[in-house]
Order: structure tokens, then C-alpha cells, then sequence
């Protein structure tokens, strides 16, 4: 039976940095993970397929709609099995890439489901059918999250997707219904419009994005029914008929009411994910999850002694830079140093076009919360680089407390906002004040002067609006 | 690590001036060595040393303005002298919970370091003129934030106005040296001024014939000395006078509060002495309820005190009246300015033998001017004029102390 310092179950971002930060720090470590190649969700049904289809069609779309406006002409043909091909490359590289961070950092890796067998022990039901103990110091549960499902509408992953099977549709579908705007239904959503489908999102709740400030849901909304997407907002769906060629749905008002039914080629499932927990064993240790499923913990640690959290199953915005900042924080706890994330700076992001992204508070949460607070906002459509690439949409919002000037959240809709928002996590945690922004020179001409005119909106001398 | 703090330094007092450091950082220090002078509007303050060891850093420059409660310095205790450490490395900080902001900063070594701070505080503290180094920082490291630079102007807004900005000064030439004024000296000017421009001064004179006290004096001085163990001087006599005196007018001893003229019961008589640093007028307190000797004695020490520069804050505050003696340095006569916010102050000055007409003889007399400077707002003439001649009396004619008439 070999020994450990930690052992973690589960390769995702969460897992696999934990094991990179635990060998860093001289930790015996191991990492479980059933799928063949380790990256998890993230890398290998999320994040990054989902990002190289957005790219591709991102392109796909401004040959469509905006060269022949630049001077370029040109008719532009899909290849989907191509775009889908250099999709699963890049994918494979990056599985590659972990693989050697595993290998750099001395963490051995196994293959197979790990599941808790008890205190300090892990079991590993190999994909031969042999199983191994580990014996184990700590044990850290990474095992994420996988996508909700609706009753009355089940996944079959064909004419009914989830997530996954919406990134490797073998055609592009007349029509596709997206079931729940939240970010993964409106960047796959996206994806498929761009490519060529009509898509139509239905939404339970009356807005777009819960979570996103209200006022930029709907900017945000506006620009893409713009785009061409149909949005059926407070609505539900209480049934799903697949057919042989579509399916059909049916759909009430949330509120309740007559039915009616919508159909479509394609029926994209994208309402959220739960935490993942099947068969872990968690039993062996007395962790009970709680209604939703996610496990309870304080700082990483659960109810049972020596048995740790992070990512997608525990608590806290279901994003991959968490999970990472939960692994690196929790094996830092374990290693007897400084482990601590800081949640309210932990940025979103929506990679549409235009792209989302936000940090802190939005507008809503200050209220509720009774902080008096200022805003700065400046339109893209008056920052030189957007105008001159024709990326007008959307704004920047700066909100600081109205008494000191210490930003509370940042909100950006527009070209880049997911490289912009970096700036800001950045002053946040410094705590920095609006005029600290609008005091810094920032290059010209650059998107990112929009978020320092949106800072001297705060205190009212913005420049160049 | 043990810090260097500023002591509280006395009611309406909300700063002072970092006037010498006596050690540099990496020199050892001793428990309880005096490591830095302070100096207020009315004394100057030392402070020691909280422990043995080596100045670590100084936080607070010469020249410096400091709160009560703000760190001066820092003192590493026990280790011996040896080069000052840079910032030191932050123990394992207990983790804060995941939703509010990030755990406390380590304590900021930004000491020996210029302090760091943000772009927005930097233009505040530029624009407000406040001393960097006296902001406190709540920043990630100690930095000092914009919050802290507002703060800090606050503060000061609420503490007494600075003086109004110098104009730039021309240029020193050689025939010239320029000097700035303590601060000691800049109070004691603005209260002059202030004294003037409040009260409606005027000074009323008579003269008084000390041939009595001398004689009295000279035949028992060594007797007094004996049994109290404190010289018999003259000022013993004059604050027994004018405490007579002020019972016979006691607006001399009130004062002007708004519309109100407050009448005051107590008798702490302020004696004004010269020091190096300047005039200061430590009180003796309850002197009607002292003995002769024990006011000798009072004023002796005080004295010593304020010749030590050792008086307390307590020393200087609450007078009722005062006593200045010009003669000491030569004067015949004077006006004195009052010291607010009394109604009333006497000049003592030389004794000087004169001849004088007494029963119709020309007579040699030991002779001193007396002059009383009051606020005519409160006192009238005819209670100056009356307050000299209860005290010319009583000097005169000490017997009148004795019997209370």
C-alpha cells in the first residue's frame, strides 16, 4: 500500500493545480482521474473546446458580416469536421501540457475512479478492473460538477444536448433551441448562430445571466437580439419530445398558463451544473452533502478530519480559475502555510462577442447591501481603438464607495473585456480608489482607456466623453 | 518588536513636533533612555525607550507632527546593535474567512522605508500638505490608500488650524541669519496677539515702599529659613498681597467667557519665570490656602521645573491671576499684557533707593513700582486703582495681612 502526503480525486483545474502547487511544496503526492486525459471539464468539455469554437466562429462571422466593409471580399465556405478537428487538437495538446506538469512537479498520476474508502485511504477501480489502495495524510475531493438536468426533458445526446454534446455537433442545425441564458446557453448559443443556426434561448426568470449587473443584462440582451438570437424570457419548459429530425417542446409561462410548443432541429439543455459526487464513498468518512449536493466546508476542510474540498463541488461561483485558487490555497493549508482566496475578487466572464466580464459588486448587491456608492461609465463607442475596429457595443461601469473612492466592482460589456477585467482584480486587491485608475497611464490607443474614463466618470471628469 | 509611542500630551493638545531623536536607527538603546523630545504649544516632552535593545526605525522624522497614540519608532528588543532589518518577513497570518477582504497587512517596516503611497493619496497628501509619513496606512502592506489620505485630512481639520502659509522667503544674505521660531515661541506669539486684540487693556501704576518687608525679612529670614526649611524671598509677600487684594475686587480674579463674566472662587496664582526657551507662568495652586513658606516653597520648585524644562502640563493650566517680575532683569516700570484668559495681571519691578517726602522730610526709601494690567471690559478704573493700593498696603504694612484688613 503506498503512502502519501495528499491525494487528490479528480484532474480538473482544481485537481490538477493542487497537485502542482503540492509538489511545488514538497508534498508525496497522487492525482485520480477517471477520463483518460487530465484537465477536466475545463479542458476537455468546457473551457477551452468552447473557447476554440468561439474563436473560429467568431472569425466565421466577421468574414460573414465585416470584411467586405474592411476591403477584403471573399465568400466564405464551413468546414465543420475541420473546426471541430483543430478544436479536439488544441485540446490534446493541453491534456498533453498537464500531463507534464504532472510529471515536472513529481505527482503520480492514476487512472481510474477514485472513490474514499475510509479514513487516510483511497480506492482506485482501474480501467483494467484492478484496484489500489492508497493510503493517504489528506485527501482532497475535486471531482467538479457535471451539467443539471430537467425533468421532462431528458439528454440524449442527439437531438437533446447538454453542454458536452454541444460541442461536437457532426452539422450545424437549421434551428436550435437553448434551454436556460445563462453563460454557457449564450456562449454555445453563439457558437451555433454564428455558424449559421437560428437559435432561440428560453429563459425561466424575466433577465438574462442572473448574477450579471441588471443594466448590463440588458445592454447585453439588446446587442445580441440584434445579432439575430430570439429570447423567450420568463418562460419554462415542462416537457421534450424528441423525434426522429427535431424536437418538440413544451413551453409554459413561469408564472404558469397556457402551453404552447416550440420546436427545433436541436435542443441545447444549459439551465447549470451540480457538483459531482457519485460513488466517492463519502459515506465512509460521515460527509453528507447537502440538498443541491454541494459539500459543506471551512476553509477547505469538511467534516471529516484529513479530508479536504475545492472547485465545483463545494460552494462558491462554478468557475475554473476558482477551483484553481481553491486548490492552491487548501494544499497551502495542508503544507501548515497561508491558504486564502479572496471570493469577492474573483472575476466572470462571458466569451461572447461582445465579451462580458465583471468583478466585485454590481449595482443591485450595493443596494441590497446599503453601501452608498458613485459610478463612472464610458461607452466604447467613444474610445478610439473600439471606433476604429468597429467594435462599438457595450460600456464600461466603475462603481466605488461613495465616501472613500475604493472601487467595489467593475463591470465591462465590450471588445476584450475578459483581458481587461484583469486590471481590476488587480486594483481591488490593493484596494485601490477610482482616481488611483484614472490617475495611471494607460496606452493610447488601447480598449482599456474606456475602463480609465469610466474611473474619472466616478468623481465626474471623464475626458474624452 | 516593541514600539515607540507618542504620550498623551495634555487636554486640547492634539499634536506635537518631532524635535530631536537622541539615537539612530542600528545604535542601542537601554530601558527607559530618553530617545526622542517632543515638543507642544506649552512644554516639551521626552520619551524613553520601551525596552533594551536597537532603534529599529524611526517613523516619525525631526520636524515631524505627531498625534498622541502614533507610532515614533520601532525598538527591536534584545539583540544588539547591528544594521537595520529591512521589512521583516510576515508570520503565517491566520486566514480570514473567504467573503470579506483580505487578512490584515503585516506591520508596515515602511518605517525605514519612504512610505508607499497610492496615486490618489499622493495627490491629497501633496494638496492638503500632510506629512506622508504621518498617515497611517490600512493598505495591503501598510500601504496608505486614498480612505487613509481623507482620513488623515479629517484629522487634521478637526485638530487647531496650522499656521497660514509662509510666504516664500527672500533669500538669507550674509549680513542676515534666518531662524525658524520654536514652537514655543510661535504660541507664546500668537497669544500675545490674541491677548491684545481680546481685552481692552490698560495699565494703572503706583508705588510701594519696601523698607517694611526688608526690615521684616532681615530680622527673620534665618528663624524662617530654620523652621521651613525654604528661604523668605519677597514673592511670598506679594502673592499673601494680591490674594488680599483680589478678595477686595474680585473682577480681577474673573474672567470673560462669551457674555458671561465667570467669578472665580479659587485662588492659583501664576508666577510668571524666564527660561531659555522663553517666559512660562506655572501656577501655584490654592495659594490662599498656603502659608507663607508654603508658598515660597510652591514657587521654588516650580522654578526648578520649568529651569529644567520639566513642567507638566498641569503646571501651566488654570491660573486665576499672575505675577510678572520685570525687576529681576532690571526694569523700573512697565505695562505687562495680560495672560488670558485672566482679567488681571501685576509687574513687580526693581527696588530702587529713592528719596521720597514722608511727613514733610525728604527720605531715603527703598522704592518699587507696582503696575496693574486689566481687561477695563471687567474691571473698572477705580477697582485697578484700588487693587494697587490694597496691595500697596499689605506690603507697606504687613500687619494688615495678619489681621486681614
Amino acid at each position: 500500500m503506498s503512502q502519501y502526503d495528499v491525494v487528490i480525486i479528480g484532474g480538473g483545474p482544481g485537481g490538477y493545480n493542487a497537485a502542482i502547487r503540492a509538489g511545488q511544496l514538497g508534498l508525496k503526492a497522487a492525482i485520480i482521474e477517471m477520463r483518460e486525459t487530465l484537465g477536466g471539464t475545463c479542458l476537455n468539455v468546457g473551457c477551452m473546446p468552447s473557447k476554440a469554437l468561439l474563436h473560429a466562429s467568431e472569425l466565421y462571422e466577421a468574414a460573414n458580416r465585416e470584411f467586405e466593409h474592411l476591403g477584403i471580399e471573399v465568400s466564405p465556405r464551413l468546414n465543420l469536421p475541420q473546426m471541430m478537428g483543430q478544436k479536439d487538437e488544441s485540446v490534446a495538446a493541453l491534456t498533453k501540457g498537464v500531463d507534464f506538469l504532472m510529471k515536472k512537479n513529481k505527482v503520480e498520476r492514476l487512472l481510474g475512479r477514485g472513490r474514499i474508502a475510509g479514513p487516510g485511504r483511497v480506492e482506485v477501480d482501474g480501467a483494467d478492473g484492478k484496484t489500489v489502495t492508497l493510503e493517504a495524510r489528506n485527501i482532497v475531493i475535486a471531482t467538479g460538477s457535471e451539467p443539471s438536468g430537467l425533468p421532462g426533458v431528458a439528454v440524449d445526446g442527439d437531438r437533446i444536448v447538454d453542454s458536452t454534446g454541444a460541442l461536437s455537433l457532426s452539422e450545424v442545425p437549421k434551428t436550435m433551441i437553448v434551454i436556460g441564458a445563462g453563460i454557457i446557453g449564450l456562449e454555445l448559443g453563439s457558437v451555433w448562430r454564428r455558424l449559421g443556426a437560428e437559435v432561440t434561448m428560453i429563459e425561466y426568470l424575466d433577465r438574462i445571466c442572473p448574477g450579471m449587473d441588471a443594466e448590463v443584462a440588458k445592454t447585453f440582451q439588446r446587442i445580441l437580439t440584434k445579432q439575430g438570437v430570439n429570447f423567450r424570457l420568463g418562460s419554462k419548459v415542462t416537457g421534450a419530445k424528441a423525434g426522429k429530425s427535431r424536437v418538440d417542446l413544451t413551453v409554459e409561462p413561469a408564472a404558469g398558463g397556457a402551453a404552447e410548443t416550440l420546436s427545433a432541429d436541436r435542443v441545447l439543455l444549459a439551465i447549470g451544473r451540480r457538483p459531482y459526487t457519485t460513488g466517492l464513498g463519502l459515506e465512509t468518512v460521515g460527509i453528507v452533502p447537502d440538498a443541491r449536493g454541494f459539500i459543506e466546508t471551512d476553509h477547505f476542510r469538511t467534516s471529516a478530519a484529513g479530508v479536504w474540498a475545492v472547485g465545483d463541488v463545494i460552494h462558491g461561483p462554478m468557475l475554473a480559475h476558482k477551483a484553481e485558487e481553491d486548490g492552491v490555497a487548501c494544499i497551502e493549508l495542508i503544507a501548515g502555510k497561508a491558504g486564502h482566496v479572496d471570493y469577492n475578487l474573483v472575476p466572470s466572464v462571458v466569451y461572447t462577442t461582445p465579451e462580458v466580464a465583471w468583478v466585485g459588486r454590481n449595482e443591485e448587491q450595493l443596494k441590497t447591501e446599503g453601501r452608498s456608492y458613485k459610478a463612472g461609465k464610458f461607452p466604447f463607442a467613444a474610445n478610439s481603438r473600439a471606433k476604429i475596429n468597429h467594435e462599438t457595443d457595450g460600456f464600461v461601469k466603475v462603481l466605488a464607495d461613495a465616501a472613500t473612492d475604493e472601487i467595489l466592482g467593475v463591470h465591462i460589456l465590450g471588445p476584450q473585456a475578459g483581458e481587461l477585467i484583469g486590471e481590476y482584480c488587480v486594483a481591488m486587491a490593493f484596494r485601490a480608489a477610482s482616481e488611483d485608475i484614472a490617475r495611471v497611464c494607460h496606452p493610447h490607443p488601447t480598449r482599456s482607456e474606456a475602463g480609465r474614463q469610466a474611473a474619472m466618470g466616478v468623481e465626474g471628469w471623464t475626458m474624452q466623453a | 518588536m516593541a514600539d515607540i509611542m507618542t504620550p498623551a500630551l495634555g487636554e486640547s493638545v492634539s499634536e506635537a513636533t518631532v524635535a530631536r531623536w537622541t539615537k539612530k536607527p542600528g545604535e542601542s538603546v537601554r530601558k527607559d533612555e530618553i530617545l526622542v523630545e517632543l515638543e507642544t504649544d506649552k512644554v516639551s516632552l521626552e520619551v524613553a525607550a520601551p525596552a533594551d535593545g536597537v532603534l529599529e526605525s524611526i517613523s516619525a522624522e525631526e520636524g515631524a507632527t505627531v498625534e498622541p497614540g502614533a507610532v515614533l519608532g520601532r525598538v527591536r528588543e534584545g539583540a544588539a546593535a547591528s544594521t537595520p532589518a529591512a521589512a521583516p518577513a510576515p508570520s503565517a497570518p491566520k486566514v480570514a474567512k473567504p467573503a470579506p477582504a483580505a487578512p490584515a497587512p503585516a506591520p508596515a517596516a515602511a518605517a525605514s522605508a519612504a512610505p508607499v503611497l497610492a496615486p490618489s493619496a499622493q495627490r491629497i497628501a501633496t494638496e492638503g500638505r500632510l506629512d506622508p509619513a504621518a498617515i497611517a496606512g490600512t493598505g495591503k502592506g501598510g500601504r496608505v490608500t486614498k480612505a487613509d489620505a481623507l482620513a488623515a485630512l479629517e484629522a487634521r481639520a478637526a485638530a487647531p488650524p496650522p499656521a497660514p502659509a509662509p510666504a516664500a522667503p527672500r533669500e538669507a544674505h550674509a549680513r542676515e541669519e534666518r531662524i525658524r521660531m520654536t514652537r514655543l515661541r510661535q504660541t507664546i506669539a500668537r497669544r500675545l496677539k490674541e491677548a491684545q486684540q481680546t481685552a481692552a487693556m490698560l495699565t494703572t501704576f503706583n508705588e510701594v515702599d519696601m523698607s517694611a518687608v526688608m526690615a521684616l525679612r532681615n530680622t527673620y529670614k534665618d528663624a524662617f529659613e530654620k523652621t521651613h526649611g525654604v528661604k523668605l524671598g519677597f514673592m511670598g509677600f506679594f502673592v499673601r498681597a494680591c490674594i488680599h487684594a483680589l478678595k477686595s475686587v474680585p473682577e480681577v480674579n474673573a474672567e470673560i467667557d462669551g457674555q458671561d463674566l465667570i467669578y472665580k472662587n479659587h485662588y492659583d496664582i501664576g508666577v510668571a519665570v524666564g527660561t531659555e526657551r522663553g517666559l512660562v507662568v506655572p501656577v501655584v495652586r490654592d495659594a490662599d490656602l498656603l502659608s507663607l513658606a508654603g508658598i515660597e516653597k510652591a514657587i521654588g520648585d516650580l522654578g526648578k521645573k520649568a529651569r529644567d524644562g520639566a513642567l507638566a502640563l498641569d503646571d501651566l493650566q488654570g491660573g486665576t491671576f499672575t505675577i510678572s517680575n520685570g525687576g529681576v532683569y532690571g526694569s523700573l516700570m512697565s505695562t505687562p499684557i495680560l495672560n488670558a484668559p485672566q482679567s488681571g495681571i501685576l509687574g513687580m519691578h526693581k527696588i530702587q533707593e529713592r528719596p521720597v517726602a514722608v511727613n514733610g522730610q525728604v527720605v531715603i526709601r527703598p522704592m518699587m513700582y507696582l503696575a496693574l494690567s486689566y481687561d477695563h471690559r471687567i474691571v473698572d478704573g477705580q477697582g485697578a486703582v484700588t487693587f494697587l493700593v490694597r496691595v500697596k498696603e499689605a506690603i507697606e504694612d504687613p500687619q494688615r495681612l495678619l489681621l486681614d484688613i
